[in-house]
Formats: structure tokens, sequence, C-alpha cells
């Protein structure tokens, strides 16, 4: 099975090189690209289901390098969960923007784009090397700012410049951070680096983690390395959205959660936290201030962020737990979202509340696919967000951050006004009358590809409400291994030893 | 690592920072460029001292560890496609609006309209620019 985890990368970039070559055949595209992603999600399931039966990462040493100095592919559950939950994402995205079929999709470069940012983040779900989530970072960085300024419009030209500039300033301070990393240590290998960095002085660790800190925080987007996302975001065409705010910033979470937990655990918690109150609360804010759905949605992204490090902070078993679960929460649950303003900008050729209005007299579904994961952001029973927060809420509780959970409570109550302003201005008051006097009706009876897309994401955050019990618990299995000392390298050289 | 190359590093990285302050893309590129030298002479230096073999000819113990140049290349040709992309962004910027600045973002522009000033001074040169948004957000505590 080992030999397998390799294909989670190699699979959509081979499917990208084929979709190139196809260029000129926009359906042989869309088939390529549908196939390596649903094989990529099957390869997936199975890894999971693997790690889950022997209670063992699944691992790769590529080309039979050690880990210490070759590259080695780890799934483990976190990993794994991840995957599988991405690879999902991207397919219903995929699906929604072949049903819309607008330029964007048309474009000879867009299926190749999205292939390559999808073994991007598979590549850097699925690496145990430092070096190698640098480059995974660039590859799916690479394909974002393509799809990012896919049709070089003023708009997109203008967002994507900060975009790309602000992400090129990360990567050169991933790098140096990775650079001295291997000064210091001798390896980048994730099994080998707890080890070795136990043994050097306080001071140079914590200058290491904090530049990986600064790093992983401007691809996570927190406070306050976060004011480019909620400008490049929203300029990008809907599905390409949908995508970046499902699993973009996620992207960046994961990196912080593994270095934090494996790297570094129990240092500098209250830079964390602190980070974490800050995020949560300035996203809502600037979720409130905007009038555009993009944009609330984007300013909800960070806050959202902001409980993920808020549960990394805290750094307990059940916090760690609550953090994944919350993780796996927003991926489907943002996309959604995003989706739904896919459709509404498809149907009203804009996002910006004070232009729209009446939407749930026209479409009482779309008014559902809306508000169900909405409900499930603020962390309304019994939806996957409650559960998510909850966890947070209570792990921080014990261990007495009562400010913090104060501050997630707030931040809670204010993305249901910022929703709540979404719902306003968009679905609720009177439809606007066309000139022939009939009111628009059928928003989706025109659209039923990317009704359907979005229903089953929709669905997906769903089943992760009712599936909670046994998925929490997966989530719990998962903390127990990020917060064992040493259990990540025994996973990862058990199989070198077995190999030998 | 020996001294002048530290210091070499440092004026890299000096100068690549100040390049990536300006507005004006052209600029920006070159500091990338040059702030990536940097990043890349950094990680070579940590290969221990300058002047050892490489894998052939090593005598017994000593010889330059391999895995930063590995790391180095794949570095330099990551670079080298961003440069390549950001070229083509500031080619583009360049076409439609004929400078290559990097431009406000929303919410500035949009706090800059706020301002009764705003919508003179925001065509004008940088410093007006600065000007307006500093009414702006004066005028907002008000």
């Amino acid at each position: 099975m080992g030999h397998l985890v390799p294909l989670t990368f190699a699979l959509p970039i081979l499917g990208a090189a084929l979709s190139l070559l196809a260029a000129r055949h926009q359906r042989v595209q869309r088939i390529i690209n549908l196939v390596s992603l649903a094989a990529g999600l099957a390869l997936s399931i199975a890894l999971l289901v693997q790690v889950e039966r022997d209670d063992a990462a699944v691992v790769a040493h590529i080309g039979g390098w050690s880990s210490r100095i070759g590259i080695t592919y780890v799934v483990d559950r976190l990993s794994g969960m991840l995957l599988v939950i991405a690879f999902a994402t991207m397919l219903l995205v995929l699906v929604f923007a072949i049903a819309q079929d607008t330029g964007d999709e048309r474009s000879p470069y867009y299926h190749p784009a999205y292939l390559v940012l999808a073994a991007g983040i598979a590549a850097a779900f699925s690496t145990g090397d430092l070096f190698h989530l640098f480059v995974a970072f660039e590859v799916l960085l690479m394909a974002s700012y393509v799809l990012l300024t896919l049709n070089g419009r003023p708009g997109q030209v203008r967002s994507g410049t900060t975009y790309v500039i602000i992400n090129s300033i990360e990567s050169m301070l991933l790098l140096s951070a990775i650079g001295l990393v291997y000064a210091a240590t001798g390896t980048l290998s994730m099994a080998d680096l707890p080890a070795a960095l136990a043994e050097l002085d306080p001071g140079l660790r914590t200058g290491l983690q904090v530049l990986l800190l600064v790093a992983f925080g401007l691809k996570a987007a927190v406070f306050p390395l976060f004011f480019w996302l909620p400008d490049a975001y929203p300029t990008a065409p809907s599905p390409v959205t949908a995508v970046f705010a499902g699993l973009l910033t996620k992207v960046g979470v994961y990196a912080l959660i593994r270095t934090q937990t494996l790297l570094f655990p129990e240092e500098h918690r209250t830079l964390l936290l602190v980070v974490a109150g800050l995020t949560i609360i300035i996203g809502a804010i600037g979720a409130i201030a905007q009038d555009d759905i993009k944009r609330i949605l984007s300013f909800q992204i960070v806050s959202s962020i902001g409980f993920m490090v808020m549960g990394l902070g805290i750094g307990s078993p059940a916090a760690i737990a609550a953090t994944v679960f919350y993780l796996l929460h927003q991926i489907p649950t943002k996309t959604s979202l995003f989706l739904v303003e896919g459709v509404i900008e498809d149907s009203e050729g804009t996002g910006a509340l004070d232009r729209l209005g009446g939407l749930a007299h026209r479409s009482g579904t779309l008014a559902v696919l809306f508000a169900l994961p909405a409900l499930s952001l603020a962390g309304f029973p019994p939806f996957s967000g409650f559960v998510g927060k909850l966890g947070l809420v209570t792990s921080g509780v014990d261990r007495g951050q009562y400010a913090l959970v104060a501050v997630a409570l707030v931040g809670s109550l204010l993305a249901l006004v910022s929703l709540g302003k979404i719902w306003l201005g968009a679905f609720w008051g009177r439809a606007e009358e066309v000139p022939d006097g009939s009111e628009k009706k059928g928003i989706l009876r025109d659209r039923l590809g990317m009704a359907t897309a979005t229903a089953v994401m929709v669905a997906l955050g769903l089943t992760l409400a009712v599936a909670a019990g046994p998925l929490y618990a997966l989530c719990e299995r998962t903390a127990t291994d990020l917060t064992t000392p040493g259990r990540y390298a025994a996973q990862v050289q058990a199989d070198e030893r077995a190999d030998e | 690592m020996s001294v002048p190359l530290a210091l070499l590093i440092g004026v890299l990285f000096a100068c690549g920072t100040y390049l990536m302050m300006h507005r004006t893309m052209t600029r920006i590129i070159l500091g990338f460029g040059v702030l990536g030298n940097g990043v890349n002479l950094l990680i070579i230096s940590t290969g221990g001292l300058p002047g050892d073999p490489p894998i052939l000819g090593a005598e017994a113990g000593r010889l330059a560890d391999p895995v930063p140049q590995a790391l180095v290349l794949t570095a330099i040709v990551i670079g080298f496609a961003l440069q390549a992309f950001l070229l083509a962004l500031a080619w583009r910027n360049w076409t439609l609006d004929g400078n290559d600045e990097v431009e406000d973002d929303i919410s500035d522009r949009r706090l800059a309209e706020r301002s009764p000033a705003g919508l003179e001074d925001a065509t004008e040169d940088e410093a007006g620019r600065l000007d307006a948004r500093t009414e702006a957000s004066g005028g907002e505590a008000d």
C-alpha cells in the first residue's frame, strides 16, 4: 500500500500533463479532470481505511532513500482525512464549474491548472519532509496564480498582483526558515526533526519557530497577516474562489498544526492564543463592514481560521481533536457557501447586497442551501460547526482560558450578524420586477447541474454533523497521534526498518 | 560560514527587501530576484565551509553536503518560474493601465473616496495618495 502514497500527487499531475496535451478538446479535458480527481478520491479513501485498520501511517520512501536524506510521503490519520475531504471538495466544485460552463472554465488552461492545484494540495497534505512541503506550496500557489488571473481582467490583475507578491514573500520566508532549520539540525525530515530540534538552544529554537509561524501564518491568513485574502479571493471566478476558500488557507492551517504539534510542542502557546483571539474578532468585525457576499464570506474565512489557531494554542489533546474536527467542517461548509454565491452571481450577475433581494421568494431551495451551511458556520446545534466550537470552548474552559473563550463566543455572535446581513440583503425582501411585469422565476431550474453540485456539497457538510460521533472519535485518535511525542517518528521509521 | 558570505547574504536581503517595498512592479520583481539570490546563498552556506570537494575526489571524511545543493537547484527553478509569472503579470498590468504600479486595494480606495479631497488626490502622486488616506481615516474617527 505504501507504494501507492505518491500517487496522490502523481495522479493529478499526470492528469494535468494529459490535459495540456488535449488543450483543444474541452470535453476530453473535462473527462481527464473528473477521472483524475475521482481516482485521487478513491485512493485517499483506501489510504485512510488502511491507516485506520493498521493503526499506523502509510509511508513511502521515494527512491528507497532513508527518511533522513530522502523524501518521504506519510499519510497518517490527519493527512488521510484531509486528503479525502480535499479531493471530494475539488471534485464537486469541478462538477459545479463544468455545469456553469462560463468563459473561465472554457479556457484551455483552466483544467490543467486545476489539476496542478489538486496535486499541490495533495502533496502538501501527504509529505513528510519540510522542503517538500515548500515545493508542494509552490506547486499549489503557482496553480492558484494562474486560476486567479485566468482571463487577465483589470480587477483580477490588480488583486492578483497583491496576491502573487504577498505569496512570493511568504515563499522566501519559508525557504529561509527551512534553510536555517537545516543549518541548525542537518535534517529536514519531519520524523527526525523533533529530536534534533529538542537538542538546540531554546533561543535558536524560538527563532526558527517564529519564522515558520510567520510563513505559514501568511498562508493561513491569521491576524495580522490576513489583509491580502479579502481582496484576492473575491475577484476570481466563483468556482475558483470556492476551492480557494475551502482549501488554500486550510493547507496553511494544516502546516501550522503539523509543525506546531510535531516540532515545537508546548512552546509559545500564549502567542498563538493572542493571535487566535485577534483573528476571530477582526475577521468577524471586518465581515460585518462589507456589503458584498463574497467579501463578507472572505472575512468569515479569516475569522474561522482564528478558531483553529485557538485550538492549536490551547494545545491539549481535546483541543487538537476539536481543531481537527473544525478544520474538517470548515472545508465543505465554506465551499458550499461560496457555491451558493456562485449560483446567485451566475443568475443575478452580481454579489453586491444592495442590488440583490427577494431571492428566497424566487427559489426557496437556494435559500435553504444557503441557510444550512450558514447556520453551521455560525455554530448552531445540531450542525457540525456547533460540535467543533463546543469542543474548542470546553477544552478552553478546561485549560482556564476564559478570556479567549469569551472572545470566541463573541466572534461566533458577530459571525451570525454578518451572515444575517447576507440573509437580509439577498434572500429577504421583495424580488425585483422585470420589465414585462412577471417576477423572475426559477433560479435553480435552469441550473440543475450547479444546484446538484451545491446540494451534494451542503449534504457533505451535513454528513459531518450526522456522523459527528464516529468522526469525532476519529479526530480524538488523530489528536492522540499528534500529541504523543515520538509517535510520528515511530510510524515513519517502523516502516523503514521493515523495508530493510 | 565565512564572514564575507554572511555579509553578502545580509546585503542581498536588505536590498531585496528595500526594492520590494516599492510600488512599481519592475522594482518588486528585481527585489524578488535579489532576495531570492540571498536566500539561495543562505541555503548553500548551510552545507558547511566552502572549498570542500563534492562527492567525487573526496578524501576520507570531508566532502560538501550535497543536500543543500539539491535544495537550491529546486529553489532556483521555482524562483525562475515565479519571476517569469510576475513579469507576465507586470506586462498585463501595463497593457491595461499604461503603468506597472501596484494599485490600492478596494477598501483603501473606498476610504479615500469618503474624504472630499480624496477623489482629486487619489490620482496624484504617491504623497498625495497617502495624504488622502490619512485624511480619510481621520475623517472617519470624527
